[in-house]
């Protein structure tokens, strides 16, 4: 098989493997889950890192070092911010926990 | 052995994003999905013969920085902007990816397909890095968040697509460099062209439209540099947004064509016959003591917030009346319209943030059997999601929009600062309704007013 179909084949079985398991996501959980899935989508970063890494001529090192910080900020901001969202999720249980809930 | 390692990174963004399907799990599943990333981030950086470790340690050191600072610092009112921001980030990422392959790679030597990965790579990256700005600048209030139309936009476009499909051809076929570049600047026009003709209602369904599109621009870098990490990672994000997308777009009743092209909201094709009815209704006005007493001899209370509420920063005080409500005994509950904020499930992350805890959030579906066994509905900020005519009034420009029946109930209760119509300009006939009355004042101050008044009963 040739990379290409290879390629395809993974795209496809992956993208059914995100429908099955985001589409019973509740709307409570879907900022998170977007800024969540954004930070993934920074997956990018490695082909960035590969790409500023082995730079030879300086357009593609000055393309690779861009590249790399957009991909980290992307990757980096998105699974902090998710986290910080996600901090704030708190069941009735877990407030009552609390000192001043 | 490297593309097993990368295999594993894979796995670990899907049982992330399925942990962060219930919020019991979800905190974890980031970590999983963020652990995953690390774990490529290393396999890469030791595996690649990387010759200039300058360039990859300080753009690591510089973005990880930028991205931590923002991360910590934004407001969450602010979150749409953020994602947005951090989308188009991504995509320009890919578009830059695509690009140095571009610069390295002997255009002439390699295969055809992978000319089309980076080609594709570059559009979809270069529309969502523009599209994302335009869509930041538009939530942030940096330019208008009213559509902007012009005469012959819609050619332009059509010529500008158009335009960007005969050069991909062109240069995939000759190879030649330029054809990647002019493609790439056409992709730049098209995002900005693309969002600016889009209302601030309807940034909900362009965020996640945005979202699928960057995972969408990570695959087909993934294609050009033949990695099965960037396909698989990308895929992901493209379903996930995609679902998004589509979920938003049935909530608003309208095809996704018609949130992207129709300019909806610009007063153009909104209002028509509903509006010029509004002068010659009566309404019921209400004061914070009458609210106050509705609440507190109430058995059961469903609130409805929308933009409005975060725009007024009324989070907190609304919590604080809720937990007096639930202190007399009475019942409270939230009821959430899927485009109730500026971004999918916007409204549950500010009303998490003021300590709600989330079994008290209702979702459409959830709430509206229970709007006739409710007492007293109050309505913050909230207006076309809660207007009958969508379901009554076949002329309405939103009839068929599913809406929160809060006209079931025994009193609706409506804080808003005027009559003034909501994003779609359209009358609201809940507000004349005989068992209806409006509080018309700032949604923190009559929050406030009312707990106060609640509390001296």
């Amino acid at each position: 098989m040739s990379s290409l179909v290879v390629g395809i084949t993974v795209f496809v079985l992956a993208s059914f493997v995100g429908f099955e398991i985001i589409s019973k996501v509740p709307a409570t959980l879907h900022t998170p889950l977007m800024s969540g899935a954004n930070a993934i989508s920074g997956i990018t970063i490695i082909g960035a890192i590969t790409a500023a890494g082995i730079g030879n001529e300086t357009l593609a090192q000055v393309l690779g070092f861009v590249a790399v910080v957009m991909a980290t900020v992307n990757v980096v901001g998105g699974f902090l911010v998710t986290d910080r969202m996600l901090e704030m999720f708190k069941s009735k249980s877990d407030r009552k926990k609390r000192p001043d809930g | 052995m490297v593309e097993l390692l990368y295999l594993a990174s894979a796995v670990a963004f899907i049982v992330g994003l399925k942990l962060l399907g219930s919020p019991r799990t979800a905190r974890s599943g980031n970590r999983i999905a963020a652990s995953g990333m690390l774990g490529a981030i290393v396999i890469t950086l030791v595996s690649e013969d990387i010759v200039d470790w300058t360039t990859v340690v300080a753009g690591l050191a510089v973005g990880a920085g930028l991205g931590a600072w923002a991360a910590t610092r934004v407001q969450m009112t602010s979150m749409p902007q953020m994602v947005a921001a951090f989308n188009g980030f991504g995509g320009l990422a890919s578009t830059l990816v695509a690009a140095v392959a571009v610069v390295e790679a002997d255009l002439d030597s390699i295969a055809a397909e992978t000319d089309v990965s980076i080609l594709v790579s570059m559009v979809v990256g270069s529309i969502t890095f523009t599209g994302s700005f335009v869509a930041f600048a538009k939530l942030q209030g940096l330019i208008p968040g009213r559509p902007f139309l012009f005469p012959g936009q819609t050619v332009l476009n059509a010529l500008f697509l158009a335009t960007a499909i005969g050069v991909a051809i062109w240069g995939a076929i000759t190879s030649e460099a330029a054809g990647f570049w002019i493609v790439a600047g056409i992709a730049l026009a098209i995002g900005v062209l693309g969002v600016i003709p889009i209302g601030g209602g309807d940034m909900p369904v362009v965020i996640s439209l945005l979202n699928s599109c960057s995972g969408l621009a990570a695959a087909a870098a993934g294609f050009a540099i033949e990695s099965n990490a960037l396909i698989i990672g990308g895929a992901l994000v493209g379903a996930a947004g995609l679902i998004l997308t589509v979920q938003m777009t049935e909530a608003m009743n309208r095809p996704l064509t018609n949130v992207l092209f129709a300019g909806f909201g610009s007063g153009a094709d909104g209002g028509g016959d509903g509006m010029a009815t509004t002068g010659d209704k009566a309404v019921t006005q209400a004061a914070a003591d009458d609210v106050a007493i509705a609440l507190r001899y109430a058995r059961s209370v469903i609130i409805v917030p929308g933009y409005g509420l975060a725009v007024a920063q009324a989070q907190h005080a609304l919590r604080d009346l809720a937990n007096a409500l639930e202190e007399q005994g009475v019942t409270a509950h939230y009821a959430i319209h899927p485009v109730a904020g500026r971004m999918p499930g916007h409204m549950n992350v500010l009303l998490a943030e003021a300590d709600v805890p989330y079994e008290q959030l209702l979702d459409l579906e959830q709430a509206n059997p229970l709007f006739a066994r409710t007492d007293v509905v109050l309505i913050l900020g909230a207006n076309d999601v809660v207007n009958p005519s969508a379901r009554d009034d076949p002329r309405s420009p939103i009839y068929g929009m599913p809406i929160l029946n809060v006209d079931e109930a025994g009193r609706v209760i409506v804080v808003k600062r005027s009559l003034s119509p909501g994003f779609a300009g359209i009358d609201n006939p809940l507000f004349y309704d005989a068992k209806t009355s409006m509080f018309f004042a700032d949604a923190k101050a009559a929050l406030e007013d009312s707990l106060k008044a609640l509390k001296s009963l």
